[in-house]
């Protein structure tokens, strides 16, 4: 990733009070992680699929289990952390629904970010091209991509609507540029994000 | 293969048996009390002026407190050169590392062999059966008497990782961190079956006597190896049993006879005839009992997560063998999920290997810096330098 901290990370950062109780959710290598508890000094635990990943955030000292969202959230008692972060990878979950769930039971707060298939470019590649959209955000064809739930910002607002959460911010993301405060209901919005990133609470 | 690892040579700092004084009996789940108690033991690098750096290793069925130093019965290495010695995971030159004879052990650890001193003879079957808590309950004991009030670490590999679990369910305030490598929380129907052919096959020895075997000077080595001729096979995949042998004769032709054809015959019977010389047989019947016996979830209603509730300070490491079937990842994953569920500081990971349980003893780069990691992190936290 070119210019330093990743525009979500950078966000995740700001909202997360010190001290918190952190799971990252798919932590990948733990950058986000070690981010927090160095500038936060968050006590962390990291969920992450891969061994590799798992194995460079022992290295780096971090608290990681190997697993899945979709099957070892369901281990952690209720309200156990003061925020769940799952980065970028909610449209590779099994059950999304089931997921977000998940976080905001074990959670007082998630942050859930993901790329908006409402995004102007995929729609176009869908329009005028008649073919599965390869953009920045969404890069592999579609016999390979591990996006298996794809959805738009509005459909992931109708799906908060349904679980009850209220949504105290919402960020639209774009690489390299800073995250943009919007509204997520904007349908202008829809077309213009291509990542959001929610931050979510109970109702 | 005599030769140390210059690595840890001179590293072994001291050691022995541990007497412990007749009024200081140790008290076993069965209701029986053992004393006097012996515990043997070896230590590698100093304890530091805080008594703060002080590690724990604890071995597998057959292994014993000859961690990194030449085993006084085979000219081997330690079992466990591969992670202990100068800049390997557990370093002399950091830690103050103790490894102990388990309880039931042969090595110097009051068990079936030791002198009874109700008869003068030794215990045989006697000996009162014993559990993995009270082979932790021994532990304990010894880490006492040595002045240690809290471990920096307390590891174990296979039976040695179910005591970690343990120690972490009886003595969470007394260990800073723990690492269980592949290791369970209860024996499962698989592992008790594959526990009672070995004891089966030992007891079906006319030598065994009923236990009395040494007041008849004669030792159950026919049912001793076979016994770890079919434990053996648990401890490789069946990949590494093939890569490794795979249907490769030992001569030419067949001898079509029953003498040893394949190689991989040969290799069983070599680890079962090499075995007898170095363990007793009674003390694999007790040992393999304390492991079937074994269900820390039990003592807690069946919750496991109520075993480590007490254990929310303590740092937790699980690791486990992508190719281990005796004690498997999921195995691994059923322990990590109750700490979970108990709140506790866990990280877990599961090595890609197809070398089996036995990866515990062999080359296996992801170990070492899991290991590594983890350590550097927790001595970090607990001010080590």
């Amino acid at each position: 990733m070119s210019g330093g901290m990743r525009e979500d990370f950078r966000e995740i950062l700001r909202l997360t009070p010190a001290g918190a109780r952190v799971l990252d959710v798919g932590c990948g290598e733990g950058d986000l992680l070690d981010l927090l508890t160095r500038e936060r000094g968050v006590d962390g635990q990291g969920l992450e699929i891969s061994a590799d990943g798992v194995s460079a955030c022992l290295a780096r000292g971090l608290a990681v289990v190997q697993g899945d969202a979709d099957h070892d959230l369901d281990s952690f008692p209720t309200r156990a952390f003061d925020v769940a972060i799952l980065s970028k990878t909610l449209q590779q979950m099994r059950d999304p629904r089931h997921v977000v769930s998940e976080l905001l039971r074990i959670a007082d707060r998630a942050v859930v970010s993901f790329p908006n298939f409402g995004h102007w470019r995929v729609r176009w590649a869908l329009l005028a091209r008649g073919r599965m959209p390869e953009t920045r955000t969404l890069p592999d064809p579609w016999w390979s991509t591990p996006n298996i739930h794809l959805c738009t910002l509005h459909d992931f607002l109708a799906l908060t609507d349904d679980l009850g959460l209220r949504i105290e911010a919402c960020a639209a993301l774009s690489g390299g540029h800073p995250a943009r405060f919007i509204h997520p209901r904007s349908v202008l919005e829809n077309w213009r994000a291509e990542a959001a990133l929610f931050v979510l609470r109970r109702d | 293969m005599k030769a140390l690892s210059p690595a840890n040579e001179g590293y072994e700092s001291g050691g022995g048996v541990w007497r412990f004084p007749a009024d200081r009996p140790l008290r076993l789940d069965s209701g029986a009390a053992l004393s006097p108690l012996e515990v043997a033991y070896r230590t590698y690098g100093r304890l530091n002026a805080d008594r703060s750096n002080a590690v724990l290793v604890l071995h597998a069925l057959t292994g014993d407190q000859y961690l990194a130093s030449t085993h006084p019965v085979t000219g081997k290495p330690g079992w466990w050169t591969r992670v202990v010695g100068r800049g390997l995971p557990l370093d002399p030159d950091h830690h103050f590392i103790i490894c102990a004879n388990v309880l039931g052990g042969c090595m110097g650890t009051t068990g079936p062999s030791s002198t009874n001193p109700a008869t003068g003879a030794p215990y045989g079957l006697a000996f009162p059966v014993i559990t993995i808590p009270d082979m932790v309950r021994a532990q304990a004991m010894l880490v006492e008497a040595l002045g240690i009030e809290t471990l920096f670490a307390v590891v174990g590999t296979s039976l040695g990782g179910m005591q970690v679990l343990q120690w972490a369910a009886d003595y969470p305030e007394r260990i800073f961190s723990a690492i269980c490598i592949a290791g369970a929380a209860r024996h499962s129907a698989q592992n008790i079956a594959f526990h009672e052919v070995g004891r089966a096959a030992i007891m079906a020895d006319p030598d065994w006597r009923g236990g009395a075997y040494e007041a008849a000077g004669v030792r159950p080595e026919k049912g001793l190896a076979v016994a770890r001729m079919a434990a053996h096979i648990t401890y490789l995949s069946e990949a590494a049993l093939q890569r490794k042998f795979g249907r490769e004769l030992q001569s030419d032709g067949l001898s079509w006879g029953f003498d040893t054809d394949f190689q991989v015959e040969s290799y069983l019977r070599h680890q079962g005839t090499s075995f007898v010389d170095r363990f007793d047989a009674n003390s694999y019947l007790y040992i393999t009992r304390a492991l079937d016996y074994f269900d820390l979830a039990a003592a807690y209603d069946g919750q496991l997560a109520g075993a480590f509730v007490a254990a929310r300070d303590v740092r937790f490491c699980v690791l486990s063998f992508s190719s281990d079937w005796l004690y498997s990842t999921a195995e691994s994953r059923h322990v990590v999920r109750a700490l979970n569920a108990a709140g506790c500081r866990a990280s877990f990971v599961e090595i890609e290997t197809d070398k089996g349980h036995d990866a515990i003893f062999l080359e296996e780069p992801a170990l070492d810096s899991a290991l590594r990691g983890f350590l550097a992190s927790a001595a970090e936290k607990r001010g080590l330098s």
